[in-house]
């Protein structure tokens, strides 16, 4: 039987239609795109193209807001780097307490070795960003603000042309990195005061290795990678140009399904999770579920272990994710779920499942037939599960 | 996903002796579910022979933890107490064909629980009477004798490694010198038995915590609604700067160095611990919290956390805080432990 992939936030299939079109940037269209002669020509129109393919999925003003990078790591680490360094009276630094590490990691770093001050903004237990912390954290001390748009774990959605709007009296920078939204969530960003935003290609069908920072015209901007005049200076290195038109005809896609997946999808994930929810004792949905992304379903299973459940779906044909410590090689629970104040007892047992257009029906069925087994077997094992959903006594000798 | 080996795999899909033994004579629990991973092992032991003649385990945790402790199981029915109370937590990784550095503590989990068990059989009281002092790790609740027992079993010589079999320090890291104070302790007396070579033997000071951890700090730190308890932030301004002293060994102190100054009194230094944690007070009352000052004794300095500071996971960084700050006006290595 064919497995279910039910982990598109880690990463999509590159669409048939993606690959065949970058196919031909391997071999007869190899030119380099900044060369005067012919090769170098239509190569260059090419990679123009996927630009305003992937301005008009933004809903930007100009194509040349679009920076083509190697990811959203790239992106998230140039826009706040460049922010810094073309404000170096600003010292200070707004983020989440949910952000992924390509923004938090660096926040840390920053903070030792650049004595840069990092406010990070808590959530709620529902996920939600706590607007009075963040509006008390905001001055003119602030470079820039990097706020996700949607959370890869929980599929939570912030605020964000909100928090720019917020932002900008302060004359604040403000970054989204939007790596899980763009092409599940309809943007418009010239209607907005968001000044960057990030996204990576192969969470919507393109390949690894390709990606974007939207900088819009006129914004401060410092290029982190320096060496040729490519991307209008912004980023130097000769174009990834069969991923460049890779991504350009991702997000041509992703324009296209972009009400499927409102639709069809977010009709199968929440058919899913009503069906979790439904079989299986002491569960529940985290985030914040009347405003996420359409195809993002974090269940926590109380008293049992991540890994385990993840070992057994596997053998069962189904891929997924879990917030769990054993699964990242890190002995604690994921950061998000604990900035969320998750009590151990589930977070522990939380796990993601990420829908995508290629997922089906029959496939639900598949995880909503398999997951009640599969619990009830790791609980039978649980010295925590007795049975009623409630924790049974355990009085361990150090705890 | 963990590069498990076959066996492993086998004793976590097929796990044997799970669930509860009723009549068990010899039970031992070890862990807890806000450390990831918990175990319940049961023993039927037969007075006449001291032979364990059944064996059943529940637990809560990866899937390394279960088919360890499956394995456990496995290995100790027929053993006599004396036998089992010889295996070592090696004895579990070796019968799986071998476990990932990472989750060793699987193992010792066992070994842990095994030790327990007989210790439960024999009326005797197993390693619960430690004062506060002893606690090591507040995060995953290890205790000084865990720590020594796993170092001294497998030979480690890195903090690191303790942190892979104890899972201690795995969590906020502010136990990392009391870690590298029994890592090195141990092991020089493993050196001077010769267990192992004098030159792996762990000098405090080799290893920088910093470059096992990074993460800044949540502002403010507010409880989220639902929240057991509210979680208190400790103002950036605590963190010592980057070009603070040196990190000195904790036990530097003791043996003051010839050009030091003249070495406080006793009073004089707890007159200034109880003036630092004063100063301290206003930041934590403003998140609902409270901190008394309870005792000095060498080193180690007791504090009564309280209000919003009660049962909260956050209550190691508040410790911490206070740690750090209580060492920078001090100028001198001090470990802060809570006491209720």
């Amino acid at each position: 039987m064919k497995p279910v992939y039910f982990d598109n936030n880690a990463t999509t299939k590159v669409d048939p239609r993606v690959l065949e079109a970058m196919l031909p940037y391997f071999t007869e269209q190899f030119g380099n795109a900044s060369s005067l002669h012919a090769f170098g020509a239509e190569v260059g129109a090419a990679v123009k193209g996927a630009r305003r393919d992937l301005q008009a999925l933004l809903g930007a003003e100009h194509d040349h807001e679009i920076v083509f990078t190697s990811g959203g790591t790239e992106g998230d680490n140039a826009a706040i780097l460049s922010a810094l360094e073309a404000s170096p009276r600003r010292r200070e630094v707004i983020t989440s307490a949910v952000e992924h590490p390509a923004v938090l990691s660096l926040c840390a770093w920053l903070e030792k070795n650049r004595g840069v001050k990092v406010h990070v903004i808590p959530v709620d237990a529902k996920g939600r960003l706590d607007m009075a912390a963040y509006e008390a954290a905001l001055s003119e001390r602030v470079a820039i603000v990097s706020i996700m748009w949607a959370n890869n774990e929980t599929g939570t959605l912030f605020p964000v042309a909100k928090l720019a709007e917020m932002a900008k009296p302060y004359g604040i920078l403000f970054h989204t990195d939007a790596v899980q939204a763009v092409g599940k969530v309809p943007m418009d960003l010239k209607s907005t005061a968001i000044d960057m935003l990030s996204l990576s290609g192969h969470k919507l069908h393109a390949p690894k290795g390709i990606g974007a920072l939207y900088v819009r015209r006129g914004t401060r901007f410092r290029p982190q990678i320096k060496g040729g005049q490519q991307e209008r200076g912004r980023r130097a290195g000769t174009e990834n140009t069969p991923g460049i038109v890779a991504l350009g005809v991702a997000a041509r896609l992703a324009g296209d399904y972009m009400a499927e997946e409102n639709g069809r999808v977010r009709g199968l994930r929440d058919r899913l999770e009503k069906g979790l929810l439904q079989r299986i004792p002491s569960c529940f949905a985290t985030g914040d579920v009347e405003n996420r992304l359409p195809n993002t379903a974090n269940v926590a299973f109380e008293f049992v272990e991540g890994e385990g459940i993840l070992l057994l779906l596997n053998r069962a044909g189904i891929a997924a994710s879990s917030g769990s410590a054993c699964t990242s090689g890190s002995l604690e629970p994921s950061h998000v779920l604990r900035a969320m104040s998750i009590p151990y007892t589930a977070a522990h047992g939380a796990i993601r499942f990420s829908l995508s257009r290629d997922s089906s029906g029959e496939e639900v069925d598949r995880v909503i037939e398999a997951m009640p087994g599969i619990i009830e077997k790791l609980r039978a094992l649980s010295p925590f599960w007795d049975g009623s959903g409630a924790a049974s006594a355990f009085n361990p000798v150090y705890a | 996903m963990w590069d498990y080996s076959d066996k492993v795999k086998d004793y976590f899909f097929n796990p044997k002796n799970a669930g509860l033994l009723a009549d068990a004579n010899a039970v031992g629990e070890v862990g807890a579910i806000a450390c990831g991973d918990a175990l319940k092992l049961m023993l039927k032991v037969d007075p006449a022979t001291d032979v364990i003649t059944e064996a059943r385990f529940q637990t809560f945790g990866c899937g390394s933890a279960i088919a360890s402790s499956s394995a456990l199981t496995e290995i100790v029915i027929g053993k006599t107490l004396d036998e089992a109370l010889a295996l070592t937590n090696q004895d579990i990784a070796d019968f799986l064909g071998g476990l990932p550095p990472e989750k060793m503590h699987c193992s010792v989990m066992g070994y842990e629980a095994l030790q327990a068990a007989v210790a439960h059989y024999r009326g005797e009281t197993w390693e619960d009477d430690h004062e506060e002092g002893a606690l090591v790790c507040k995060c995953f609740g290890v205790d000084e004798g865990m720590i020594e027992r796993a170092v001294r079993v497998n030979k480690l010589t890195a903090p690191e490694q303790v942190t892979f079999y104890t899972k201690a320090g795995g969590g906020c890291l502010t136990c990392f010198e009391a870690i590298e104070e029994v890592l090195a302790r141990v092991n020089a007396d493993m050196a001077d038995e010769g267990l192992i070579e004098v030159t792996a033997a762990y000098r405090i000071g080799s290893v920088d915590p910093r470059s096992l951890k990074g993460k800044p700090r949540v502002n403010g730190a507010k409880a989220a609604p639902g929240a057991k308890s509210a979680a208190v932030a400790v103002p950036l301004s605590l963190t010592p700067p980057k070009e603070s002293a040196p990190r000195q060994s904790p036990l530097a102190s003791l043996v003051p160095p010839p050009s030091a100054p003249a070495p406080l009194t006793a009073v004089q230094r707890i007159k200034l611990i109880d003036k630092a944690i004063e100063e301290l007070r206003p930041y934590l009352q403003q998140d609902g919290g409270d901190c008394e000052l309870v005792d000095v004794d060498g080193n180690l300095v007791s504090v009564k956390l309280s209000g919003a500071c009660i049962g909260c996971q956050m209550a190691s960084v508040t410790i911490s805080g206070v740690q750090q700050r209580l060492m920078e006006k001090l100028g001198m290595p001090l470990r802060v432990v809570p006491v209720k």
